[in-house]
């Protein structure tokens, strides 16, 4: 392939007949952006696009930026390309994003899940020739059960901890999973209280979502108060002074990596609950198959592991290296330490 | 299975002790007693001889989940435990089973004896009808090494809770060799000492590192002073004209040690010696190294004996003319078993691990500064009026191990850990410099090293692993040689297994030397001259 549509470059991916990049790590002159969270809406770009949705949180992390928000499947033309944005259904404003040019498609998916969250607009499949796809948990070992049944553990964990006399602690990100929890928590258990990081990002999102109340921890929250109610914090103040508040407590934490007990027990948490926002193995050999793609490039995750196997099943797959950070989930926790200080 | 796979699931779900063993207790209430029986087997790595090798459950678990074998490894080195990966990967209908755990067992007994179309028919059909737990309990329980979370300890504790019978005298009738396929729960906990204690050790006592300056431990006439062996721990027990050894892993050793048998007809019936076994080639103390080449050999060769014999360093008596005298000071059993010593001729293999007395503690540690050459670990401390007692504790006895010897490394090459470290690179392999015949420097493995890295550190070291591969093969990655980590070691020989020529003693990491480039790492010609 002489020319593809789009490049990886050491800024990122580059559709070079419209001069514009996809997720870009590297300041650049227009960037569209696929969602919210840092590792693909960075700081610095001249100019941003992206979907409506998701403007008020690039807003919110990266302050006054040029930015302009799309509606999901109306296309626009940069220098001749055609664009548009479609749910990638990962958290709420995250889009795949479909280019077009000269009869050829392409669709890169940022991150993505295939099961409808009840929160995030659901994934909607695109046929393309070329799939750009995150692998985060690209290996058989991830198979992910059906929403209804996590939550519902979730909200009996609760009902049990509420019953020992202990408040519930429950680690999620603030953007994306920590309001994933609260839409799916039973109110009728007890009071939802939130750490700052969460409150905020959940403010900027009640205008977009349907989101049960949640009062925010500040040094006048008394220690009676919090007994037998849910916490939903971020996963960086697990360990930290501010926990100390929460005694006598139990510590959960929803994320696809709690499908090893061996993070779980690395991060020292009581309970996981396997909840991601990305697909499972069969859920990206599903969303595959569902864009009619014959070419797949990895991107993110158990790449090389992914590609090899798409490539035994036929398909032309190969993977690029990025700056996204499937395989390196952990440093995620590190970074938003720092978003939350 | 059912009640025993929920028990590990609400383990699985707690970090707190309390909740551990008030979930153990509530099992060890409420359970059938077979399945009682079977677990304390289990919990205490008491199972059932593995019934299907490895390989054939990885083939068969890859078939059943519709994957190629390559993919299966790749997932298995990323979980980093088989029972684990195939409770995640094979798919399930969920029905699950009634059958107990001890018809589990039983079947696992009889499936060793099966053909391999038999026993992969068994594995998948229960694979398919088991729940995650189930499942991940059933594989956990043919390949073996139940680790759970679940220390002996917190078990005994919990049976103690739960039958109200006193945690030392659980622990002692634990031990040794009994069989959970013929014993009743009422034979191995309730019943009281009928059984046959010809075999049972004790429960071994053992000591914590002191914590700060040892003048904090009182006046040192209060104290004696041994040396610390490097050796096997070890229990001799001479009853009924039958000698038995076990080691502190609660293995009966007594058929790897021939040498022992001198020992009957010598030391009169009725006595437990604690001591540690110690290779003495050429009529001398040897390292743990030449004690390696005795370790796991099924059979004991003629010339492997002449090359490598053992000699029993006795430092303690727990049992005198058949009565449990653990509860005598130490002064009073070192005493009986001076006597002892000095009735046996000297052409047996038992030795008496000196007692030491200082009238200061600056004689104690001038003592110490003699280890390495008296080819110990340091100094053991002993309380002059203290008992023997059960297991770790703190306050009798204390070790004082002599500063590690240390080295500067550069980090070659990494693999994903296991347990509580899976999918994180945290088993490096570290390497020296060493000049070739063309007086080109180039590095040499010399050790492996897991611990001495703070987790924050580990995660620091596995993202720059994985950003800086440059190969792999299977589970190992090699790195760039970028890192130097200074390497600390209990003791170094000379070997013929090392390609570098030199082998260490629990090499780990001592601290990460970032101010250093790794031009600076030591030489393996530095490294040998560590050797005495």
């Amino acid at each position: 392939m002489k020319n593809p549509l789009l490049k990886f470059t050491d800024q990122g991916i580059y559709c070079e007949p419209a001069k514009v990049f996809l997720d870009p790590w590297k300041p650049v002159d227009k960037a569209i952006i696929t969602h919210g969270h840092a590792d693909h809406s960075r700081w610095g770009h001249q100019k941003y696009i992206t979907h409506h949705n998701n403007v008020p949180i690039v807003k919110h992390r990266l302050g006054a930026v040029n930015i302009s928000g799309r509606d999901w499947g109306k296309s626009f033309t940069i220098n001749g390309v055609k664009f548009s944005l479609h749910p990638a259904g990962h958290i709420v404003g995250s889009s795949q994003i479909r280019v077009e040019h000269k009869g050829e498609v392409w669709v890169f998916t940022g991150d993505y899940k295939i099961e409808d969250d009840g929160l995030a607009t659901p994934f909607e499949p695109i046929r393309c020739n070329t799939f750009i796809t995150e692998c985060t948990f690209g290996l058989p070992a991830f198979q992910w059960r059906p929403q209804q049944e996590v939550v519902s553990d979730i909200n009996q964990w609760w009902v049990n901890n509420k019953a020992n006399g202990h408040t519930s602690v429950l680690f999620g990100y603030s953007l994306g999973k920590a309001q994933r929890l609260l839409k799916h928590l039973d109110p009728s258990i007890g009071k939802i209280y939130t750490h700052g990081a969460v409150e905020n990002m959940t403010e900027v999102l009640r205008p977009i979502v349907d989101l049960p109340s949640t009062e925010l921890i500040t040094k006048d929250t008394k220690k009676e108060d919090l007994l037998g109610n849910m916490v939903i914090a971020p996963p960086s103040s697990h360990g930290s002074t501010w926990i100390r508040k929460m005694v006598p407590y139990v510590t959960g934490s929803a994320s696809g990596w709690m499908a090893f007990r061996g993070a779980r027990r690395r991060r020292a948490i009581d309970k996981g609950f396997v909840l991601s926002d990305h697909c499972d193995w069969d859920g990206l050999l599903q969303a595959i198959k569902s864009t009619g793609a014959e070419k797949i490039i990895c991107t993110h995750g158990y790449t090389e592991i992914f590609s090899k196997y798409l490539r035994e099943i036929g398909y032309d797959a190969r993977t690029e290296n990025t700056q996204y950070e499937g395989e390196l989930a952990e440093i995620d926790i590190e970074k938003e330490k720092k978003e939350t200080e | 299975m059912k009640q025993f796979a929920e028990l590990i699931r609400t383990l699985d779900g707690t970090n707190k002790t309390n909740l551990k063993v008030k979930a153990l207790s509530n099992y060890f209430t409420e359970a059938p007693n077979q399945d009682k029986v079977w677990s304390i087997a289990i919990l205490s790595h008491r199972r059932p001889p593995r019934p299907v090798n490895t390989t054939l459950l990885r083939t068969w678990a890859a078939e059943l989940a519709n994957i190629p074998l390559w993919l299966f490894e790749e997932s298995y080195h990323i979980v980093g435990d088989l029972a684990e990966t195939i409770a995640l990967i094979v798919p399930a209908d969920g029905q699950s089973t009634g059958k107990s755990l001890t018809q589990f067992l039983e079947e696992m007994i009889w499936l060793k004896k099966q053909t391999d179309g038999d026993k992969k028919e068994y594995l998948l059909k229960n694979w398919r009808n088991l729940d995650y737990y189930g499942r991940f309990v059933f594989t956990k329980l043919i390949t073996g090494g139940f680790r759970i979370g679940v220390s002996q300890k917190l078990m005994t504790r919990a049976l103690s809770k739960a039958t109200g019978i006193d945690e030392d005298i659980l622990a002692y009738k634990l031990m040794g060799n009994w069989d959970p396929k013929t014993i009743s729960f009422q034979q191995l906990v309730l019943e009281e000492n009928q059984r046959d204690y010809l075999s049972k050790p004790y429960p071994f006592y053992l000591a914590y590192a002191v914590e700060n300056d040892v003048s904090h431990l009182g006046p040192v006439s209060e104290w004696s002073m041994e040396h610390k062996w490097d050796g096997i721990r070890a229990q001799v027990i001479i009853r009924n004209n039958e000698l038995f050894v076990w080691s502190r892993g609660e293995e009966l050793v007594t058929d790897k040690y021939p040498e022992y048998q001198s020992l009957v007809g010598i030391i009169p019936n009725g006595t437990v010696l604690d001591g540690e076994i110690l290779p003495y080639p050429n009529g001398q103390i040897g390292t743990f190294n030449d004690l390696q080449t005795r370790i796991g050999r099924k059979n004991i060769s003629k010339s492997l004996l002449e090359k490598t014999p053992v000699i029993l360093k006795v430092y303690d008596l727990l049992e005198w003319k058949g009565k449990d005298i653990r509860g005598l000071t130490y002064l009073e059993r070192r005493q009986l078993l001076e006597k002892l010593y000095d009735t046996v001729s000297n052409t047996t293999p038992l030795f008496l691990s000196q007692r030491i007395q200082c009238t200061s503690w600056d004689e104690v540690a001038n003592e110490r500064d003699t280890s390495r050459e008296k080819k110990s670990e340091g100094l053991m401390l002993k309380r002059n009026d203290s008992p023997y007692q059960v297991g770790r504790k703190k306050g009798d006895w204390w070790k004082w191990k002599v500063d590690p010897l240390t080295i500067d490394a550069v980090l070659t090459y990494a693999m994903r850990g296991h347990g509580r470290r899976s999918n994180l690179f945290t088993d490096y392999t570290f390497a020296l410099w060493n000049q070739d015949q063309d007086g080109n420097r180039e590095l040499v493995t010399f050790a492996k090293a897991y611990s001495g890295l703070t987790d924050a550190e580990f995660r620091q070291v596995d993202a720059w692993i994985k950003k800086n591969t440059l190969e792999r093969f299977g589970p190992v990655r090699s790195v760039t040689p970028f890192h130097v980590f200074e390497i600390a070691f209990e003791g170094i020989a000379p070997s013929k297994r090392h390609k570098s020529g030199v082998a260490t003693r629990f090499p780990r990491i001592l601290r990460w030397r970032k101010d250093k480039k790794i031009e600076e790492a030591n030489t393996l010609s530095d490294l040998k001259k560590l050797i005495v």
